[in-house]
């Protein structure tokens, strides 16, 4: 199973510029999820490893082999697409087949192949259905087999699961999972679904506007985001960002929150740059992290106390949402809490001084 | 329970509600539409009606000048003539001749212009073709160039060459006229195939023909359908080709019928002359009707996505 890298990859239309000079490498066996908002490259990436799109420069390798110019049939990938783009004339079998048989593989190897994939995908009574008489989730398997059947080291998902309905996806996003666990491919998933991000792949690469922000294992991006886009990506409800000014005096520095007019304690934060007096910084506080109260005897870096507005709940969850001066502050609570609460009372929250996210305001940047 | 079946039995009187159906009202606009639409009908249809009824009649008959008449005595006789013993010049041979001529002249063309122009749109259509907008352009501008124009230029190219007068010549010329339409009706049809669909094919084979023969050939039933009444209707029924590339010996069935009916010696024999009409114009008729339904559905396959 082949590692991929992209070196210098330039992708331009015309006068416009998608991608600069990205550099990006997948491990074998990894599962690496392209995460971004639409628009933002990820597809064309995948386009361009697949080989369905040109680079305007740069270079792709798969193990050793430099791909950049070979056919996509030639660099030994298998894709799965977002409308699963299956044959419509062709059976299920048919669907198997015909990459198979482009390879020009024997016919009993063809046979095992397909015997085996449709064993493994629960489709061995779908074989001789065509697509149109599939339902989605079907449809969906039967797009997986035709990858699977080809038995490459590679395997490229374009935002598979986005036709699923809410059900379906949460079983697709298991059972695509456990496929890797088995089967142990190199997987390079585009999704902007920030939950199938988290809960499939080994490594996030979050990108936008045709640049990676950040690329490291679901738990670094959301614990430890490199700036603030990636901050307030990942996640939902999304991370509150503050906008303060620093005050440092000696070993104590102060964020001040002026439009709720709240002091946050950063003295304890590991700053990788320190920060200089009166500078900027914007402080992420994620919705989760609050605590009831004021937090008393745990030296919380801020208490909060701000009129709700409104509150939401979802079964396990709850979100309370304050407000003051127009800023907008969710914070997760215990559901059980959400029918005492009353609209317009002030509510006191407390945020630990171990959950701070504190980036650079100018550069957006984590401090 | 007594209230529920209160409920159940109340309920069914409140919703049975009758509301009286609005009477239709025959308006003026309706009364014109359908004044126009027999005064169409009646336009194709009269004539038609004259030349079938003539067709049965009896010469005698026909001597009578009432052509609107139903025959009198029904006679099969001028369809036998028609089509065994009409002449032409100095042959006697009947128009079936022509037949046979227009079937070899059909089918060449058939085979010639769909495959051409299905590899052609699909190639336009579908993969990066260099210049591809350009020669879509040309091919746009070439549809509207009249034949007339073209014409002597490939008839003195066709006789270099050794073809003219052959049944192959008059399909070639056939096929070549219809290129551009032709190319035009595919490459938008195949425009619509989702392009994640060549991306599979692409990734699984990659090769020019076979992703034609075995995915996209077999998605374009309906538009084959249309462009195959297309060709047929206007190979069929064309004169001009016929007339300047046949030479003698490979003249479709509308030459033959024009040199009959069109005589300046002896007497016109109507009856004869309507049959022979008839039956030339039977076959694309036939192919309608059998088609007729496939038609519709491929003209109007791309107005809604399934």
């Amino acid at each position: 199973m082949p590692n991929i890298q992209f070196n210098q990859i330039v992708k331009q239309y015309g006068a416009v510029t998608v991608l600069e000079n990205l550099n990006l490498s997948v491990n074998e066996g990894e599962f690496l999820v392209l995460l971004g908002p639409s628009g933002c490259g990820k597809t064309t990436l995948l386009n361009m490893l697949a080989g369905l799109l040109e680079v305007t420069a740069g270079q792709i390798t798969i193990g050793e082999r430099d791909v950049t110019e070979l056919d996509p049939k030639d660099r030994g990938l298998a894709m799965v697409f977002q409308s699963y783009a299956l044959y419509p004339t062709k059976t299920v079998r048919g669907n198997l087949k015909f990459g198979l048989v482009a390879q020009k593989l024997p016919k009993d190897e063809v046979e095992r192949r397909i015997d085996w994939v449709s064993k493994l995908l629960r489709i061995e009574q779908l074989l001789d259905r065509k697509p149109s008489q599939l339902s989605g989730g079907q449809r969906q398997r039967v797009a997986i087999g035709r990858a699977l059947v080809k038995k490459v080291g590679v395997f490229l998902f374009d935002e598979p699961l986005s036709n699923l309905d809410a059900k379906l996806r949460t079983e697709m996003r298991l059972e695509i999972k456990k496929l890797h666990h088995e089967l142990k491919q190199t997987v390079v998933y585009v999704t902007h679904d920030q939950i199938e991000a988290m809960t499939m792949a080994t490594r996030i690469a979050i990108m936008d506007r045709g640049v990676i922000q950040q690329i490291g294992s679901p738990d670094e991006v959301y614990e430890h985001p490199a700036n603030i886009f990636v901050a307030k990506f990942i996640g939902s409800p999304p991370m509150n960002v503050l906008e303060t000014s620093v005050k440092v005096s000696g070993n104590t520095i102060n964020a001040l929150h002026e439009p709720t007019g709240t002091n946050i304690d950063l003295s304890d934060y590991p700053f990788m740059s320190r920060p200089e007096d009166g500078m900027r910084a914007s402080v992420g506080l994620r919705p989760e992290n609050f605590v009831t109260g004021s937090g008393n005897g745990s030296r919380p870096a801020a208490v909060f106390n701000l009129p709700l507005l409104y509150s939401e709940k979802t079964g396990s969850d709850a979100t309370a949402f304050m407000t003051s001066n127009d800023e907008l502050l969710a914070a997760r609570i215990d559901p059980g809490l959400v029918n005492k609460l009353t609209l317009g009372a002030p509510l006191t929250l407390s945020f630990p001084r171990e959950k701070l996210n504190v980036f650079d305001a100018r550069t957006g940047l984590r401090m | 329970m007594t209230d529920m079946t209160a409920n159940s039995i109340t309920a069914p009187v409140t919703a049975a509600k009758v509301y009286p159906r609005r009477k239709r009202k025959i308006r003026g606009s309706t009364i014109a539409i359908y004044a126009f639409l027999i005064i169409c009908a009646l336009f194709f249809a009269v004539p038609l009606y004259v030349i079938i009824v003539t067709s049965f009649k009896t010469m005698i008959q026909i001597t009578e000048g009432e052509i609107f008449s139903l025959p009198r005595d029904w006679t099969f006789e001028p369809w036998y003539k028609a089509w065994n013993t009409l002449c032409t010049g100095a042959e006697c041979n009947g128009i079936k001749s022509g037949f046979f001529n227009s079937l070899q002249i059909l089918v060449p063309s058939i085979i010639l212009s769909l495959a051409i122009s299905s590899v052609t749109g699909y190639a336009l259509a579908l993969w990066n073709v260099k210049w591809a907008n350009a020669f879509l352009f040309i091919l746009f501008m070439c549809a509207f160039v009249p034949f007339q124009i073209i014409m002597i230029p490939l008839i003195i190219l066709m006789s270099k060459s050794g073809f003219y007068g052959t049944y192959l010549a008059v399909a070639v010329v056939h096929t070549i006229l219809h290129l551009p339409l032709l190319t035009l009706i595919f490459r938008n049809f195949y425009k619509d195939i989702p392009q994640e669909l060549m991306s599979a094919a692409m990734m699984d084979s990659g090769s020019f023909l076979r992703v034609f023969a075995e995915i996209i050939l077999p998605m374009s039933g309906n538009i084959m359908v249309v462009v195959l009444i297309l060709v047929i209707t206007s190979v069929w029924n064309d004169y001009l080709v016929g007339l300047t590339f046949a030479g003698f010996s490979s003249q479709p069935m509308t030459l033959i019928l024009a040199n009959s009916v069109i005589t300046s010696r002896g007497e016109v024999i109507y009856n004869v002359d309507m049959a022979a009409a008839l039956l030339t114009a039977i076959p694309p008729l036939v192919v309608y009707f059998g088609l007729g339904r496939f038609f519709v559905q491929g003209i109007t396959a791309g107005a809604i996505k399934g």
